[in-house]
């Protein structure tokens, strides 16, 4: 678990240098989480211990947004101020944009579980 | 005995074991309500913590510095947690591979809507212009979205809180949207999940299936870098053109 861990680490470290010295506008992690990512492909899979560290982690990812969600109470007045336009917008664009991703992955994902059945 | 109460207050409140407690325990609950929900969306965990945790506070009269203190343990986690999301990813490899084209037309259909929903809605409504531009990338995971809201004029705090309520929305939402549009599919699902609500969104993913957490992490990573690249050029170009 500790070496797993470690690992995890690392990849966020080399993320974040690479973020900071390219000054590329995305956050280490994410550099990490794609780095991680190829290496597992070149080098065939986790081991076993690596993929029950990352699913303990993952498993309760939820916990992991909550300090910074409760930075939403220094934001009330804000939020009272403009409510209205600020609810609608959201609601609206999220629901607007899980629906058009949806529709149009949705006849290429059914030809590919075709393919993958047909095989 | 009062006294001795308040000095227990006063040096309790300025460790971080209080705030790291807090989150737990909150959680905690929140988790509990959730699962004697049976994971029903509305009982959204994030929601629930956050919402006690902010009541707790106010009524304490704690204020969130002293609050982060402690919880920024857990929010550490976040940064290892982003990098494991490689794992379950790793596992999806064959039906990536076949689906690599669509997912990227999705991607770039899905990332505009978002920014540009938001943007037009909020305008049409009379937002003010700082408003509008901490508001387009809300469907980003936060780190990326306060850097975007920064380049474009905007209050990165502010965003950071509309990216937040996004994702609770998501999370809450999806299963009631997907079963509209009878889609069930769960790497469809998951992906537009995770490109809409990002984080919030791919751990409820995760809570449904693991191929649709692996596609809602695969989804929020691909639209922060899309978003982060485009939208600081497009958006002037929008706000030209209503201008006019």
């Amino acid at each position: 678990m500790i070496s797993a861990f470690t690992l995890l680490l690392v990849y966020q470290l080399i993320g974040e240098v690479i973020a900071r010295g390219l000054a590329l506008p995305v956050p280490g992690p994410v550099i990490g989480m794609l780095l991680l990512f190829l290496t597992l492909v070149v080098r065939d899979g986790p081991g076993k211990e690596l993929r029950n560290t990352a699913n303990g982690l993952l498993q309760h990812l939820s916990l992991l947004f909550v300090p910074a969600g409760v930075g939403i109470m220094l934001h009330f007045h804000r939020l009272a101020d403009e409510w209205l336009p600020l609810l609608v917008a959201l609601v609206g664009s999220t629901f607007l944009a899980m629906t058009v991703t949806a529709l149009v992955l949705r006849a290429p994902a059914r030809r590919a579980t075709r393919e993958e059945e047909g095989r | 005995m009062n006294p001795h109460i308040d000095e227990l207050w006063v040096y309790l409140s300025t460790t971080p074991l209080l705030g790291l407690t807090l989150t737990l325990a909150a959680y905690q609950c929140a988790w509990w309500l959730y699962r004697r929900a049976h994971f029903h969306p509305m009982a959204n965990p994030v929601m629930i913590a956050v919402t006690v945790l902010v009541g707790v506070l106010t009524l304490t009269g704690t204020d969130y510095q002293t609050y982060f203190d402690g919880a920024q343990f857990v929010h550490f986690l976040l940064g290892p947690a982003t990098v494991a999301l490689a794992i379950p990813l790793y596992a999806q490899l064959p039906r990536l591979r076949t689906m690599a084209m669509p997912l990227l037309g999705a991607l770039a259909a899905g990332s505009l809507t978002a920014a540009l929903s938001a943007y037009a809605i909020g305008a049409a409504l009379g937002a003010s212009t700082q408003s509008l531009l901490s508001l387009a990338p809300k469907s980003v995971t936060t780190p990326i979205a306060m850097g975007i809201t920064e380049s474009l004029g905007g209050l990165p705090s502010l965003t950071a809180v509309l990216v937040i309520l996004t994702g609770i929305l998501g999370a809450v939402g999806a299963r009631g949207l997907y079963g509209l549009l009878r889609i069930e599919d769960h790497a469809v699902r998951g992906f537009a999940t995770g490109l809409a609500a990002h984080g919030i969104g791919t751990a409820r993913a995760f809570q449904v299936s693991e191929q649709c957490g692996a596609f809602a992490a695969l989804a929020m990573g691909l639209n922060g870098l899309i978003t982060a690249l485009s939208l600081p050029w497009i958006l002037p170009w929008l706000n030209h053109l209503l201008a006019r």
